[in-house]
């Protein structure tokens, strides 16, 4: 009896083991046909939308509706992409989602998480070429299109039209080493050495100074022909360190510290750039939105990035990000489902809608030249930045923004002094990145 | 006479042990089931999932030891997470043990209000572990916390804190002191449970106030203590929560909390074994990884509590009397 029992749960425990099974084992590549007229479905939507945003795109979720009646939409917001990845793996998926975080594509892709869309695309003879080749790019992986754009980002840089006057700085800056110097004529010290207002904040990680915000201004590739990592080999990215340094060692390290951490949060109406103890930032077109409903007063200016100064024939571009949408896998009306993401992301109307509530920058180009569409002001040069020939995107990879959170955690060591070779730094971050694409192998 | 031999059991004998037996499990089985399927069966499963590639969405891959060969040679925030671990371990189990036992002692001489001070010691450690996170770090925040503005009115510069990758973990250890009200309570009962007729034994025979600490105080509460200390090994090596929303508030990041990119700020100074986990398995999709991960953890808190409670049964700590 002492042995027989144990045994038995042993036993029981090793089957259930040995026979688990993943949420919604095996995947579907049938396309699921497009409802009828009279087949009543509701269709759940998931997003990270929430409040005004939420309102804007449950609006343009009711003009679907008004177009197929027999097609009921429940919206659901706050919805990241922890919750989707939840939702697929415990077999609760949303029939649609639209997700913040393109730099997962890869994983969505590769792991079946969405469903491939390929199929629907030939079926219905969708046009990709309306969509800009940046945003094609960071929508489909390794030749597998399992999501489309819903509105894009464009970065470019803001400037404070009452500091430049008063610093008396005419011209806004178009390469890093004019940036460096606008950015020293606008610093504020205070007596005790720390920073009242800072002409550009270089730390990377503060706001939305990031590395793939920052590397195409300096021609710094993330990869190469081949798809290995290019930080070793390609040479922006010394670049782009060393500029960081040059402007961090202007400040002092501590005392950007400080400042950083004092600052107000990104989107909140304490947003330094918005209470001017920030003079220029780095910022999409979204930022316009923010400081037009929180910070009125403000009288600030957009302008394409500044490029590195060997660089000034790619001037005008800057990378590019957006939502994406997809249907998840173990979907109930992926058939549907097609046609609403059909809608949303290849029709004009839509597009505009969404792209004038949200200030963000529609995904094709009918959308942008649409005459709705109501880019003006310090939105419209963010309209020509988008459609730069020079604009780029993240490139996929199958472990998701690994190699981002690899590259960010080097670039934090770098400027706070922990890296003192700076090649073979970039040459061990290359390692640590191919090892860790090779554990999704 | 024909004596039967107790081995030698008749068909009605037989019927009868085997429906014992058959009771005997339905009874053991809630236990059965419970320990099947909450322990067993989560166990043996990461141990599967261990030597697969795994994402949670397709079929596991298998791949051998290619997880554990990563873990060891490849993964560069492996050992740091480790070593923020061993060093929250530490912290947390001396601070909260000694600060425990130091509040409890001084308790247990208050004559009165010693009710409201038992409060007032106690009360942070109902806070939930997110707002006493953001309350800490808004604290401590470098340029406009409270603290360090008090700091500058003694002429003091005050540090970073959060911010600092030298004073992140203090600072989170800090956080972690502050809300350890239940080690106080648990020890302040045990303190007040040591029979008076010891100390007045004690005081006749001359000893001092360290020497009855030393020989009557800590063997009598020795049980507790053992208790306490397992008890925050374990806090400290499950720590996640609180280490999570510190790095991103402290980054400033507006992002969902666990974001990759702040986890472990500034400079993953606080990203601890847990976090490092959590992110290869939910937001990295390598649950087959996060599964090794997952048994070197169990190994670890396993080797080290046998260890532990052993050495202390043996030194006499631990037992009753």
């Amino acid at each position: 009896m002492k042995r027989v029992l144990p045994a038995v749960a042993v036993a029981a425990t090793a089957i259930l083991a040995l026979s688990a099974c993943s949420a919604g084992a095996g995947s579907s590549t049938e396309l699921s046909p497009s409802p009828g007229p009279d087949e009543k479905i509701t269709l759940t939507v998931w997003s990270g939308f929430a409040d005004a945003e939420l309102d804007v795109i449950n609006s343009a979720l009711d003009g679907f509706h008004k177009l197929h009646p027999n097609i009921t939409i429940k919206s659901e917001g706050s919805q990241d992409d922890d919750k989707i990845s939840q939702s697929i793996r415990g077999g609760t998926a949303p029939d649609v989602a639209i997700s913040s975080n393109a730099n997962a594509l890869g994983q969505y892709c590769d792991s079946g998480a969405f469903q491939d869309l390929g199929g629907y695309i030939e079926r219905d003879d969708v046009n990709l070429d309306q969509i800009p080749d940046a945003v094609r790019g960071y929508t489909e992986h390794d030749g597998v299109r399992c999501s489309m754009p819903l509105l894009a980002d464009a970065y470019g840089l803001y400037y404070n039209k009452d500091l430049f006057a008063k610093a008396g700085i005419s011209e806004v800056p178009r390469t890093m080493s004019e940036l460096k110097d606008a950015a020293e004529k606008l610093t504020e010290f205070n007596a005790d050495g720390s920073i009242k207002v800072a002409g550009f904040v270089p730390t990377i990680g503060f706001y939305n100074n990031r590395l793939d915000v920052w590397a195409p201004q300096f021609g710094a590739d993330w990869q190469n022909d081949d798809g290995e990592t290019a930080i070793a080999t390609s040479p922006g990215w010394k670049d782009l360190f060393t500029w960081q340094q040059e402007m961090t060692d202007f400040y002092g390290e501590e005392e950007l510290t400080a400042f950083t951490a004092s600052a107000g949060q990104k989107y909140s109406a304490d947003n330094a750039f918005q209470t001017g103890q920030i003079a220029m930032m780095f910022d999409g077109e979204f930022r316009t939105g923010f400081i037009d409903s929180q910070a009125p007063d403000v009288d600030y200016g957009t302008a394409p990035l500044p490029v590195n100064d060997d660089l000034t024939d790619i001037y005008g571009g800057s990378n590019v990000g957006g939502n994406i949408i997809g249907i998840p896998k173990g979907a109930k009306n992926a058939g549907a489902a097609w046609e609403l993401i059909k809608y949303l992301t290849t029709e004009t109307d839509p597009l505009v809608e969404l792209a004038n509530g949200l200030n963000n920058i529609p995904t094709t180009f009918d959308a942008l030249e649409s005459p709705d569409l109501q880019f003006t002001g310090t939105l419209a040069p963010f309209l020509d930045i988008f459609s730069s020939e020079h604009t780029s995107s993240l490139p996929t990879t199958t472990n998701g923004a690994a190699f981002l959170k690899l590259a960010s955690d080097f670039a934090v060591k770098w400027q706070t002094g922990g890296v003192t070779n700076l090649d073979k730094g970039l040459t061990d971050l290359a390692t640590h990145i191919s090892d860790s694409e090779s554990l999704n192998l | 006479m024909t004596i039967q031999h107790a081995t030698v059991l008749t068909p009605r004998r037989r019927i009868s042990v085997r429906r014992n037996r058959w009771t005997v499990l339905a009874f053991m089985s809630p236990w059965v089931i419970g320990f099947s399927v909450f322990f067993a069966y989560p166990l043996l499963a990461t141990i599967f999932y261990s030597f697969t590639s795994y994402d949670l969405i397709s079929e596991p891959v298998f791949v051998g030891l290619r997880n554990y060969v990563f873990m060891f040679t490849k993964d560069p925030l492996f050992w740091v997470s480790i070593r923020n671990t061993v060093y929250l371990v530490t912290a947390i189990t001396i601070g909260r043990v000694g600060y425990g036992l130091l509040t409890a002692l001084v308790l247990t001489k208050i004559k009165r209000g010693g009710g409201v001070f038992r409060t007032l010691f106690y009360l942070p450690a109902l806070a939930p572990p997110v707002a006493a996170s953001l309350a800490f770090v808004f604290l401590f925040n470098p340029g406009t916390g409270p603290v360090n503005q008090f700091l500058a009115i003694f002429g003091i510069d005050g540090p970073l804190w959060f911010n600092d990758p030298a004073l992140a973990k203090p600072a989170l250890t800090v956080l972690a002191l502050w809300v350890s009200g239940e080690i106080m309570v648990i020890l302040l009962a045990a303190l007040l449970d040591v029979p008076a007729d010891y100390y007045e034994a004690a005081s006749l025979d001359g000893a001092g106030p360290f020497t009855k600490f030393w020989h009557i105080t800590l063997p009598s509460i020795s049980p507790v203590l053992l208790f306490a200390v397992v008890n925050s090994i374990i806090v400290g090596l499950q720590y996640f929560t609180e280490a999570v929303v510190a790095g991103a508030v402290a980054s400033g990041s507006s992002d969902a909390v666990g974001n990759s990119v702040s986890l472990g700020y500034p400079n993953n100074s606080t990203l601890t074994f847990p976090m490092w986990l959590y992110e290869q398995g939910f937001h990295s999709y390598n649950m087959g990884y996060a599964s090794t991960m997952a048994i070197v953890l169990f190994i670890v808190s396993t080797v080290f509590t046998i260890i532990l409670v052993r050495r202390m049964r043996l030194s006499g700590v631990g037992e009753e009397g």
